[in-house]
Formats: C-alpha cells, sequence, structure tokens
C-alpha cells in the first residue's frame, strides 16, 4: 500500500452543490417518506410520532413533498444532458449478470454513470413529479374540491403506486450505492480516488485524467 | 360523538380487535326516510343544527328550493329537490334527504388513515372521532355517497353521526324527533324494513309499481334507508346512486397494494442488506490504484 | 275548523284548496300523511302551483289564481247532476226543501236588490218563504221550482267541465277526477275533509270560495262526521284565539257583535241578535245572545254594570262606519285618524300597497309598536337603501318602540286550528327590557284612569268603572284572565227546574255556558271559552293524551270550545233516528235517553229525534244553508267573479255585464282603483304565498330560518323564464301598477301556463317573507298587492294580482 506521502490524488466525482442538494433531497424524502408510509398503511401511522403527530403530518406532507420535487429537479436537472442512454449503457444493461459476478471486464466501459443509474435517473425524475400531480389531485384542503371524485381517487391509488416505485428505488439506490464501495465517501466528501474510478467508471476516469480535463 | 368504546366494533386504520366483552349483541338501528311521505319542510335540518350546535352560512338562493346548496361541515344533512315529469306527463317533485348512510362497509372507514377517526358501533352507526381526525380527506375519497365534509375552520371531517349521543341513551334522531309527518322514522333495522313493506304496498296501491326500499347491498347495506316511489331509478332523487360500492380504486389502494408494497420494499431492503453483510461490497484494491496510477502517468507522459 | 286536526286521519278524500297544508301547516299534515298511510286516504290538491302539498297528493290539478268558485261550482253542477249526493242527510240536515221568496232572482250576474249607485245589495228579497203558521215553507219532494234544491241546480248548470277548464285553466280530465274522487264521499261510510286557509280568504270573493267549499262538504254529507269537515288552517298562532276574543273593529268576544250607530236600544240590539226560530221545535242557540252578552258586561264593568245602565249597554261604541284594517289605513291616508298602536302586528309588511301604507304612516302624529322585534313598521321611515327608499327628513311620524315578550316568554293558552284552548307555560325571561303585552296594556289602562280621575273629560265613565280586580294591579296575570274569560258565578245560582236547589255558589267557577245568565248573576268574559277553568281548575293545561275509542277523540287533553266539543254538528254524523251513519267512526249516538259517545254531542242532550229537532242548533232554521239569505253581502249563493285584477277583464260567466266582471258588492277606495293594473301592461298572475322555512316576517330575524332559506326569491314556470331568457338563479324585477321588487328567480316546471279562454297566462309566485330589518333582507312582497278587500270581511285581495316580470 502507498504511504502517505504516495498517496494518489484525488477525483472530485460531486461538487459541493451537487452534494448540498443531494442531502437536502435526502433529508426532505426522509420526511415525506416517513410521513407518507403512515397515511399510507395503519400499521405504520406511529411514524406520524417521527413528524408532528397525525394532523401535523397530514398538513406538512403535501408541502415537503412539493419541496422535494423542487429540490429534486433542482438537483438532476443539469444532469439532463449526461444521463442519457448511450449503446454503451444498452450494451452494458444486456450484461447486468456480469456487474452482479465481478466480471465487468466483460462489459462496455462505464461512463460518468452506469446505465443503472441513468435508469434510476429517469425513473425518479417521472416517479417524483408525478407524484406532485397526483398528490395535488388529492391535496383536499386547497385542491381536492376542484376535481371529480372517481379523478382524485384515482390520484390516490397512482400516488400511492408512484410512491411504491420511489421507495424500492431509492432501497436499489442505496444498495448500490452501499455495495460499490466509496461511493458513500464520494456523496460525503466529493472525491473518489484515482482506483475507485478506474474500477467503476473507467471512461469517465480516462476522460478525466485526459490533458486539460482537470476540473 | 360521544365515546360508546364498549360498542366500537370497527375502527379506521385498526387490525387489532376491538373490545368484544359487551354481550348480547345489540339489534341494528336504523332510520327510514320515506321519500313519499316527505313534504321537504326542512325540519329535519334545523333539528340537526339545534342539537348539534351547527350553524351554517346564511347564503344565497341558487334558483331552487336547495338551502344550503350542499353537505358542509355545519350542514350534516340537507333536503334536495328534484322535479321530475314522468312518462304520463305528470310533475312529481323528489325530495330527498340526503346525509350519511351508515354503510354497513363504510368507505370512509376503510380509507381512513387515522387509527380510530372513524369507527362503527354495534348498532350500526358510522361516527368520526375528530379529536383523531388528521383532516386527509381520505373518508371523502372512500365514501361512495358523497357525504363527508372537512371544516375550513378546523380542517376535521364532519358528517351525520346518526346522533349517536342520543341513540346512545336511548333516544331516536333529532332529525326523526322533528319531522313533522313521520317521513322519517327509526328502530331496529329489521323492524324498519317491515315498516317500509307496509309503505311499499301503499305505494303500490296508488299506481308506483316500482316502488321500493332503497338498502343498497353494494355497502352491505345501509343504516339509513329511503322509501322510494321508483326504487328502480334511485337517479331520479337527485343522483341518489344505483348501485354504489366502496370505488374499485379505492379497494386497490386500500386494500392488496397495503401489504403488498410494503412486503416488497421490505424485501428489497432486506436483501440490499443482507447481500451487503453476506457478498460485501465490491472494494477498490491496491491493484486498481496501480492501474490507475499507470495510466494517470501515461496520460500526463 | 268543523273538526280538528286529528281528526284528519280518519278522512278517506282530503282537499286540499286554498291552502298550502304541507308548505304552512307542516305540522298539522302528518295527519294527512297519517290518513293515507293508515285511512287509504286519496290526497287532491287544487292549487295555481304544484305545492309542499302537491309533493304527497294523489292528484294533483292547477288552478288559476282567484278562480276557486268557478272551480267548485263546477264540482256542484258535478255532483248535483250525477246525483252523487247524501239524500237522507241533505233533505233533513240542510235547507234543500225550503222554498225561496218569489221575489229573489238572479240575472246578468246580479242578485236581487242591486244598487249600482251604493254598490250594495238590499238583501230583503233573499229569504226564505214563510208559511201560514209563520215558519219557512218546504217541499220535501224537492218539486218546487223555488225550492233551494232546485234553484242551486239551475244556479250551477252553467258550471259545466268545459267552463272550468277555460275559467280556471284546470285540465278537463284532472277536474273530473277530481270531482270522482269527491263523489265518492257522498255514501254515509265516506268522508272528504276540505283543508283550507288564506288562499281561499285572501280574495275580493274569499267568503264565498270557503262558503262554495262548504256547499260541497254538505252536499256530500262530510260536515258533523269524523273525518270530514270543513277545515280553516289558522296560519297564525294565535289567530283562532284573536278571532275568538273579537279582536276585529266591529266584533265583541264569542262572536257577539258591537251595535252599529242605528242601534242606540239595548232591546233593538239584542232582538237583532238573537232570532226566532224558523222552523218549529228548534234549540235556536243564539236565542240565548242576552245571556252571553250580560255575563260579557259583568266580566268587563263588574258591578257598575246593572239592569238600569243595560248592564253596560250604554258604555259600548256604537260603529258610525266600518273600522277594519283597509279602512282605518284610508283613515290615516286622508289624515283623519292621528294616533296608531301597533300591536303585535307588522303592517308595512302585511298590509297591501306598502306606497299607500308608508304614505299613510306618514301622516301620522304618533305610531306606537309593541313587539319583540324591530319591526318594519316601527323603521317605516328609516332609509333603508332600495329595500325602503324613503326620505325621513319627510316624515314627521314619532314612532315610539314598546318591546313586549315573545309567545315563549309568558304563561298563556293558544288556541289551535281545531279551536283547543292549550295552556302554556313560560320558558324563558325577556331579554332586555321587554315587558309581557298584558303589563304595557295594564300599565297604559292606570295611567289613563288617573288622567281620567285628575282632569275629567268626555264620558268618563267606561273607562273610570272597568272592573279591575286583579291582584298586581300593574299586570293582571294569564291565570286571572283565564278564570275571567271562563267566568264564574256572581251569586247563588239556582237550579232553573227546581229553585231550591242551588247549583252553584257565589264565586265558583262555571262549569260551562249553559249556566250563564241574563240577570247579572254571572260573569264570563267570552261564552265561548266558559268551561275552561272550572272548578276542577284549568282545564286548557291537561295532558292526558289517551284516546279510548281510537278515532282521535282525546277529551281530556287540553280544552276545546264550545264546550270541549271536538267535532261541531256532530249531531249531523247520525241518520234522523239517531244511529251513526259510519259505526266504524261513531261521534255520538242516540241510547234512547240520551246523546253521548266519544264526543260532547253538539245538540240537546236529552232531545229525542224523534222530535225532529235540526243537528245545526245555532242556526234558527236547525239546518244548515245552502242558500246564505243575508249572512253574506254578496249573494245567498257564492258566484264567480274575476279578481280585480284579471287578466281576462270580462267575467267567462257573464262576458257582456260589465257591472258582474268582480265582485260587485266590493267595496274599493278611489285612490285604489286607480293603482289597479290592466293586464295589457301586466300580463302575469301573481299570487303571494309562506314558505315552511319561514314566519311571515319574523324568522328573517331568526339564524337557523335565514340559513335554510336565506335570499328573496320569486318563482316562475319554465316556459315563462325562457320567454324572457331567464335562467334559474338570475335576478328578476317584478312590477305591478303599484310598485316592483327585485329577486332571484327560481325556475321550474312546477308552475305550467294556464290556456284561459284560449290564451295562456303565466303565474308569478311571490313568497312574502323578506323586508328590510332581519338577518337576510329583501323587498316587502306587498310593495305589489293591491288595497282592496272581500265583500264581507275586507281580507285583501293577496292572492291574484296582474304583475309583469322584467330581467333585473
Amino acid at each position: 500500500m502507498a504511504d502517505r506521502d504516495h498517496r494518489p490524488a484525488l477525483i472530485l466525482r460531486h461538487p459541493p452543490r451537487d452534494r448540498a442538494l443531494h442531502w437536502l433531497l435526502v433529508i426532505v424524502f426522509l420526511f415525506t417518506a416517513t410521513s407518507g408510509f403512515a397515511l399510507f398503511h395503519p400499521s405504520l401511522f406511529w411514524l406520524t410520532n417521527l413528524t408532528g403527530g397525525g394532523p401535523w403530518s397530514a398538513i406538512l406532507h403535501p408541502f415537503i413533498g412539493l419541496v422535494m420535487a423542487v429540490v429534486f429537479v433542482w438537483f438532476a436537472a443539469p444532469t439532463w444532458r449526461v444521463a442519457q442512454l448511450t449503446p454503451n449503457d444498452i450494451a452494458w444493461l444486456k450484461g447486468i449478470r456480469y456487474v452482479v459476478s465481478g466480471q465487468e471486464e466483460r462489459l462496455p466501459e462505464v461512463g460518468q454513470y452506469n446505465a443503472g443509474q441513468k435508469l434510476l435517473y429517469f425513473t425518479l425524475m417521472t416517479c417524483v413529479l408525478l407524484l406532485a400531480l397526483t398528490g395535488i389531485l388529492f391535496w383536499r384542503r386547497y385542491f381536492a374540491g376542484y376535481f371529480p371524485i372517481g379523478v382524485v381517487r384515482l390520484g390516490a391509488l397512482a400516488h400511492a403506486f408512484l410512491a411504491f416505485v420511489v421507495l424500492i428505488s431509492v432501497v436499489v439506490h442505496m444498495s448500490a450505492a452501499a455495495w460499490e464501495a466509496g461511493s458513500i465517501r464520494s456523496m460525503i466528501r466529493g472525491t473518489v480516488t484515482p482506483g475507485w474510478a478506474y474500477k467503476h467508471r473507467r471512461a469517465w476516469f480516462r476522460e478525466m485524467i485526459r490533458p486539460g480535463a482537470g476540473r | 360523538m360521544a365515546l360508546q368504546s364498549l360498542d366500537i366494533i370497527r375502527r379506521s386504520a385498526t387490525k387489532t380487535p376491538s373490545p368484544a366483552a359487551r354481550g348480547p349483541v345489540p339489534a341494528e338501528v336504523a332510520k327510514l326516510i320515506d321519500t313519499s311521505k316527505c313534504i321537504g319542510c326542512k325540519a329535519c335540518q334545523v333539528a340537526c343544527m339545534e342539537w348539534n350546535d351547527l350553524r351554517d352560512q346564511v347564503g344565497t338562493c341558487d334558483g331552487t328550493y336547495n338551502n344550503p346548496t350542499d353537505l358542509t361541515a355545519q350542514s350534516w344533512t340537507v333536503m334536495r329537490f328534484a322535479e321530475y315529469e314522468n312518462p304520463q306527463g305528470d310533475l312529481e317533485w323528489l325530495i330527498r334527504k340526503d346525509g350519511c348512510m351508515h354503510c354497513a362497509d363504510p368507505g370512509c372507514l376503510k380509507a381512513c388513515p387515522a387509527p380510530g377517526a372513524i369507527v362503527q358501533y354495534a348498532n350500526g352507526i358510522v361516527d368520526f372521532h375528530e379529536e383523531h381526525c388528521i383532516g386527509c380527506g381520505y373518508c371523502i375519497a372512500g365514501c361512495p355517497f358523497n357525504i363527508p365534509r372537512i371544516s375550513r375552520r378546523d380542517h376535521k371531517a364532519y358528517k351525520c353521526t346518526l346522533c349517536s349521543d342520543r341513540v346512545a341513551v336511548g333516544l331516536e334522531p333529532a332529525c326523526v324527533k322533528a319531522c313533522p309527518t313521520g317521513a322519517i322514522t327509526f328502530g331496529t333495522k329489521e323492524r324498519m324494513k317491515v315498516d317500509a313493506e307496509e309503505r311499499i304496498a301503499d305505494l303500490k296501491s296508488r299506481g308506483f309499481e316500482q316502488a321500493g326500499l332503497y338498502d343498497p347491498i353494494g355497502v352491505g347495506g345501509t343504516h339509513v334507508m329511503y322509501v322510494l316511489h321508483h326504487a328502480d331509478q334511485p337517479g331520479l332523487y337527485s343522483g341518489l346512486a344505483l348501485n354504489p360500492h366502496i370505488s374499485r380504486t379505492v379497494r386497490l389502494w386500500k386494500g392488496v397494494v397495503k401489504p403488498l408494497a410494503l412486503g416488497a420494499l421490505a424485501l428489497a431492503a432486506l436483501v440490499g442488506f443482507f447481500n451487503y453483510i453476506v457478498a460485501g461490497p465490491k472494494e477498490v484494491g491496491p491493484e486498481d490504484e496501480e492501474a490507475a496510477r499507470k495510466e494517470q502517468e501515461k496520460a500526463h507522459g | 275548523m268543523t273538526n280538528h286536526w286529528v281528526d284528519i286521519k280518519n278522512t278517506d278524500v282530503v282537499l286540499i284548496m286554498g291552502g298550502n297544508a304541507a308548505e304552512a301547516h307542516p305540522c298539522g299534515f302528518k295527519w294527512v300523511t297519517e290518513a293515507k298511510a293508515h285511512h287509504r286516504a286519496k290526497l287532491i290538491v287544487v292549487d295555481p302551483r304544484y305545492t309542499r302539498s302537491a309533493s304527497v297528493a294523489d292528484l294533483y290539478v292547477p288552478i288559476r289564481a282567484g278562480t276557486d268558485i268557478a272551480f267548485l261550482g263546477g264540482v256542484i253542477n258535478y255532483l248535483l247532476a250525477n246525483d252523487a249526493i247524501q239524500h237522507e242527510y241533505v233533505v233533513n240536515y240542510t235547507d234543500f226543501t225550503f222554498i225561496v221568496r218569489e221575489d229573489f232572482s238572479f240575472q246578468d250576474g246580479l242578485y236581487s236588490g242591486y244598487d249600482p249607485a251604493k254598490g250594495r245589495y238590499d238583501k230583503t228579497s233573499w229569504d226564505y218563504e214563510r208559511g201560514k203558521d209563520g215558519f219557512v215553507a218546504t217541499d220535501p219532494t224537492l218539486k218546487h221550482p223555488r225550492c233551494v234544491y232546485n234553484l242551486m241546480k239551475q244556479h250551477y248548470a252553467r258550471y259545466t267541465p268545459e267552463l272550468v277548464e277555460r275559467t280556471c285553466g284546470s285540465p278537463r280530465e284532472k277536474f273530473l277526477e277530481a270531482c270522482k274522487l269527491l263523489a265518492s264521499t257522498a255514501t254515509p261510510t265516506r268522508a272528504a275533509t276540505i283543508m283550507y286557509a288564506l288562499g281561499w280568504t285572501q280574495h275580493s270573493i274569499g267568503s264565498q270560495m270557503i262558503r262554495t267549499g262548504a256547499m260541497v262538504q254538505l252536499l256530500l254529507g262530510n260536515i258533523g262526521v269524523s273525518g270530514g269537515g270543513m277545515n280553516a288552517l289558522r296560519g297564525h298562532s294565535n289567530i283562532q284565539g284573536l278571532t275568538d276574543l273579537g279582536l276585529m273593529a266591529n266584533l265583541l268576544p264569542g262572536y257577539l257583535t258591537l251595535p252599529n250607530e242605528a242601534e242606540q236600544g239595548y232591546e233593538d240590539y239584542i232582538a237583532a241578535r238573537a232570532p226566532k226560530p224558523l222552523r218549529p221545535n228548534q234549540l235556536n242557540y243564539w236565542q240565548n245572545y242576552n245571556k252571553f252578552f250580560v255575563s260579557l258586561m259583568k266580566a268587563w264593568w263588574g258591578d257598575a254594570a246593572t239592569k238600569e245602565n243595560n248592564w253596560g249597554y250604554d258604555y259600548l261604541p256604537k260603529l258610525d262606519k266600518p273600522y277594519d284594517m283597509l279602512a282605518a289605513y284610508e283613515l290615516m291616508l286622508n289624515g283623519k285618524m292621528n294616533g296608531y298602536v301597533c300591536q303585535g302586528f307588522n303592517p308595512l309588511a302585511s298590509a297591501p300597497n306598502k306606497a299607500k301604507m308608508t304614505a299613510a304612516f306618514s301622516k301620522l302624529k304618533f305610531m306606537i309598536v309593541m313587539d319583540p322585534l324591530a319591526t318594519e313598521t316601527s323603521e317605516f321611515w328609516q332609509n333603508h337603501g332600495e329595500f325602503n327608499d324613503v326620505d325621513p327628513e319627510k316624515i314627521e311620524t314619532e314612532v315610539i318602540r314598546l318591546p313586549t315578550t315573545c309567545f315563549a316568554e309568558e304563561d298563556g293558552a293558544l288556541v289551535n286550528s281545531g279551536r283547543w284552548l292549550q295552556w302554556h307555560w313560560k320558558g324563558a325571561d325577556p331579554p332586555g327590557e321587554a315587558r309581557t303585552d298584558l303589563e304595557i296594556m295594564s300599565d297604559l289602562y292606570l295611567k289613563l284612569r288617573s288622567l281620567y280621575q285628575a282632569e275629567g273629560g268626555a264620558y268618563p265613565d267606561p273607562v273610570l268603572k272597568l272592573a279591575w280586580p286583579y291582584a298586581h294591579s300593574g299586570e293582571a296575570s294569564a291565570e286571572e284572565l283565564a278564570r275571567e274569560y271562563s267566568g264564574r258565578a256572581l251569586e247563588d245560582l239556582s237550579d232553573p227546574k227546581d229553585p231550591t236547589k242551588v247549583i252553584r255558589k257565589a264565586g265558583e267557577q262555571l262549569a260551562g255556558f249553559g249556566e250563564l245568565r241574563d240577570d247579572g248573576t254571572t260573569l264570563s268574559g267570552c261564552w265561548i271559552y266558559c268551561g275552561a277553568w272550572t272548578q276542577a281548575g284549568n282545564l286548557m293545561a291537561r295532558r292526558d293524551n289517551s284516546d279510548p275509542t281510537g278515532i282521535g277523540q282525546t277529551l281530556n287533553w287540553a280544552w276545546a270550545w264550545p264546550a270541549n266539543r271536538r267535532v261541531m254538528y256532530n249531531r249531523a254524523s247520525c241518520d234522523p233516528a239517531g244511529r251513526p251513519y259510519n259505526p266504524a267512526l261513531k261521534l255520538i249516538a242516540w241510547n234512547g235517553k240520551s246523546w253521548g259517545g266519544a264526543d260532547v254531542p253538539d245538540y240537546k242532550v236529552d232531545e229525542d229525534p224523534s222530535e225532529n229537532m235540526g243537528p245545526f242548533i245555532m242556526n234558527p232554521e236547525g239546518v244548515a244553508r245552502f242558500f246564505s239569505r243575508g249572512g253574506l253581502v254578496d249573494g245567498p249563493f257564492p258566484e264567480h267573479y274575476e279578481p280585480f285584477e284579471s287578466p281576462l277583464g270580462y267575467n267567462p260567466l257573464h262576458p257582456n255585464d260589465s257591472r258582474a266582471v268582480q265582485n260587485p258588492a266590493a267595496r274599493i277606495y278611489p285612490d285604489d282603483r286607480k293603482a289597479l293594473g290592466k293586464a295589457e301592461a301586466f300580463p302575469c298572475v301573481a299570487t303571494t304565498y309562506r314558505l315552511t322555512e319561514h314566519f311571515h316576517f319574523w324568522t328573517k330575524h331568526a339564524l337557523l330560518n335565514a340559513i335554510v332559506q336565506p335570499q328573496q326569491f320569486v318563482e316562475l314556470g319554465e316556459v315563462h323564464a325562457k320567454e324572457l331568457g331567464v335562467k334559474a338563479g338570475e335576478m328578476v324585477k317584478v312590477s305591478s301598477n303599484r310598485g316592483s321588487i327585485k329577486a332571484v328567480a327560481v325556475v321550474t316546471k312546477r308552475i305550467r301556463p294556464l290556456t284561459i279562454e284560449g290564451k295562456p297566462v303565466h303565474t308569478v309566485g311571490v313568497p312574502i317573507h323578506w323586508g328590510f330589518t332581519g338577518l337576510t333582507k329583501g323587498y316587502l312582497a306587498n310593495t305589489l298587492t293591491p288595497v282592496v278587500g272581500d265583500a264581507n270581511v275586507q281580507t285583501p285581495e293577496y292572492k291574484c294580482f296582474l304583475v309583469k316580470v322584467e330581467r333585473a
């Protein structure tokens, strides 16, 4: 192992803006998910104790949910271009079993984000926006009265379904982050080691070390 | 909305058993509203406001006799007037007292996420306990009759209680007491059905061949029932539902979706967690760092 | 009511006409519901509008407002033409067989004796022919051309279904269906009831409309029987008590009448009111008039009423002319009446033609308003924007408002439509400075008395000698007054048959008006109420609702006048031999020795039926009258005349007789006639009425009522509204020749255009309840109505007048 002096220069993966927004998103997500869980299933109603009690949970959930949608868009919008799927991503997805089995050399080299991350990106982007929309449909205090009851009911059902998709996605996201050691650190400190980049995002790594590419 | 806790047989958002010590099971009660005796005098509305200490806004006339024009958190019952020209060319003024039907299978209770905010008593009354209400309005989405209303003032849900406080001490609901023509009666559901049969026979003898009782099975029957001259067309009575039932959407939302989704989520989280524990993370090894260093050097030549 | 509310449950057919029982009398209407549910009764509603009553009716028949006599005359014609009458009843219990004077006639829409200059009838010829024995001549064979039966048959033969259809706009088949249903009760075991209210009284021919209804009931044998009757629904608590106690300018308590100027002599006064029997062996109960009168005078002036001063007759005012409501306002307008004590009345809202009322009140020097509410009348001088656009600077009337208690804040008896005096107890203390009417009136009297005592004045005796025996002189209590109107013995009363036997000791309460004497030994403030408070106590306070016969005769619940009798003329429920026509609903029967049963007999209790005493004991004939003789001023048989504002401008029964368009005997002041509108400018027939949600002009002050009916509206038929381009909920302006109001349009299928004489006529419904004080404000409906009253009793014609409707 290289000693301290020989420690390689770290590569910046997540600039401060992204990190700050990500963790802001995590906070509002935790509140929204907790209160949402409480409203979603009776056996989780106790979670309202964490979000201010029943009435406060019901009052705050839609507001914080809207904040979440705004923060998410703010956070994720600049990534729109990078998140577009490439032919390499398709090939990578087709060989996803090699990712699980650690035979990544059999796959195309991965850029800044792998195809899984990109799918997550689009899934979350879609779901968060739809959650906001469907939430408004049955936001009783301000809006629900303007919609026919059938639409309100569909809204409620769709909202629950979308929330489920988001939650599943977040679970996958968290598992993946934990599994790719160094990822969580990168979202906390912003940087990865060259080895991490080399191993997990080799195409990006190469781009980053191209002369003149330093940030 | 007295809390007769020993008589509660079902609570919203609660899976554990309700108090079951009491027996024998009391008879189910019902309010029978005979539209063929109702003159639309609104005494029931006023009695409801008086007993429950409710005072709605002094509104405006919308060009009909309906007033207040809709149910509100302050108006738990309203008369709805419908003018119907029958196939013989004669006019019928079909007047219906609208309010909570107290379904045996209440959609509001099913939809409510707040434990104990909606309860059903052994006598069939479905009651809102506003102190537990969180104001989410899911009961509105759950109700097949469009009854609950959220107060603009306190954001709690309100509806007819069937005067559960009066009934609990052996009195009839206030509207029943006030009804001058006997169009609203109250008693055991069995008795009310017998009375209804007598009324239906009378209506049939007067040429209303489709007269019948409105006690829709789609919601398991109701504890507020109507005698209708045209039981085959309840829609004539200001849109009374022909076949009310808890919406399929609501059933899905509040039914299978809940355990399935929770299960799937829990499973995903557990798989992720145990995968980490068992297989461990994909660590970056020294060889990766070495390979990276080499490439960096090459790039910077 | 001849019968009572509960008895309606025993009926087979209900005719609601000239009223809207479900709307205005919802509590009593329960008995109609009962009759339908448990007596298989059929309900007929005849009304210009499809009403709340119609909503539960078996048959609804539309009618043009004001044409009820045409309709009912058609019913009479149907019954006579089809012989659907109860023969035994009409022959024995009515004047069917009586022969009418030869000089009586009816031509060109006028009865004999008409004086066109005075607009009045000389009623001499309206009488029966007398036989040699001095009694009325009769023809039991009904063959005599001038017997009442034949005259009536001839009179109503003109009222064909075709005439009914084109005059009333009632579809012929519906009209005939109604006739058939009513005719079904001509059998002895079936009965129909007629329920009416101000829809009949508020017409220039209102009294005659009611008479026509009564004639239908007599033909069918429905008067005096359980489930039958002529049932006036009293819309005001306590309007029955008001008439009973004689609160009219020409009345004394108990339907005694004030003398007129010509009647200076006491004997003449009594003679004119205590008639001689017209047939042999008739009870002729009014022959006791002087007993009632003397007992009343003793109640008023006590020891000061003596034989020498004709029991106080000389203290009574003698009327020089009518002082009915319309006459009084005309006097005010002409500056001939300068002060006005307005007690429990809101005439600016309740009297016709608001503009005239405002002008009349503006001429007053002072007005004292006694009322629990801030009435429109008490603020007639205040500008309330468009709702009362007056200039206070131009009105000099001094208005004094004395707040009173309302009914729930005092003890007393209320008389319901069924003549029951029901005692009620104070429920709460009055707010603020409110005082009871009794307290205010007592105070007023004591002050006037002390002024007279101090200053003398013209003829002070009636004031100074008034008996004032109340424990607290400043406030006579309800109990004291009740004991007084019921009556007591002033000396020991002995049995007329056995003078040694004392039947009533001095000071004891009397058991009934049978004990009243004309020698000053009894006192009773209202003879028909005599027996309401006996030695047994306050019978009005009884609350035993036991009904031993099951037909709703709860004789121990409260107390009914007269004599606790619940169904008037109940002798007529039995055949001439004294057997009940309908044993299932037996009211009374003759048991060989006396009359008795579920009710107090309206008959001499020990009178053997073979003696031929008639069942209508108040009439000198002993029977009921189809031919009213001089009873009414506008004809012995009712005849249809058009309302004073008629969409036709002529009478379909007398198209060429200009004197017979409107009631020829009705009184109308010249300015009021000028204010009448014509159909060319005001083509629609408007009618005013009440809504269930409100009570007159009171409940707009009450939040609950304001909530359930919050805004003034008028009702227009769909066809009419379409012609005007008005949608439900939009504002419209309704104008008559006297003024206009604005209100929300309720556009309804319940009002259909009527085809009258081949032309469509629209009805416009104008609910009355709004005004410029209260929680929900609007225009006074009587801005629109004309000042003309019924020819007999001067009840204004609120129920039909001409308007036009425009978008506002």
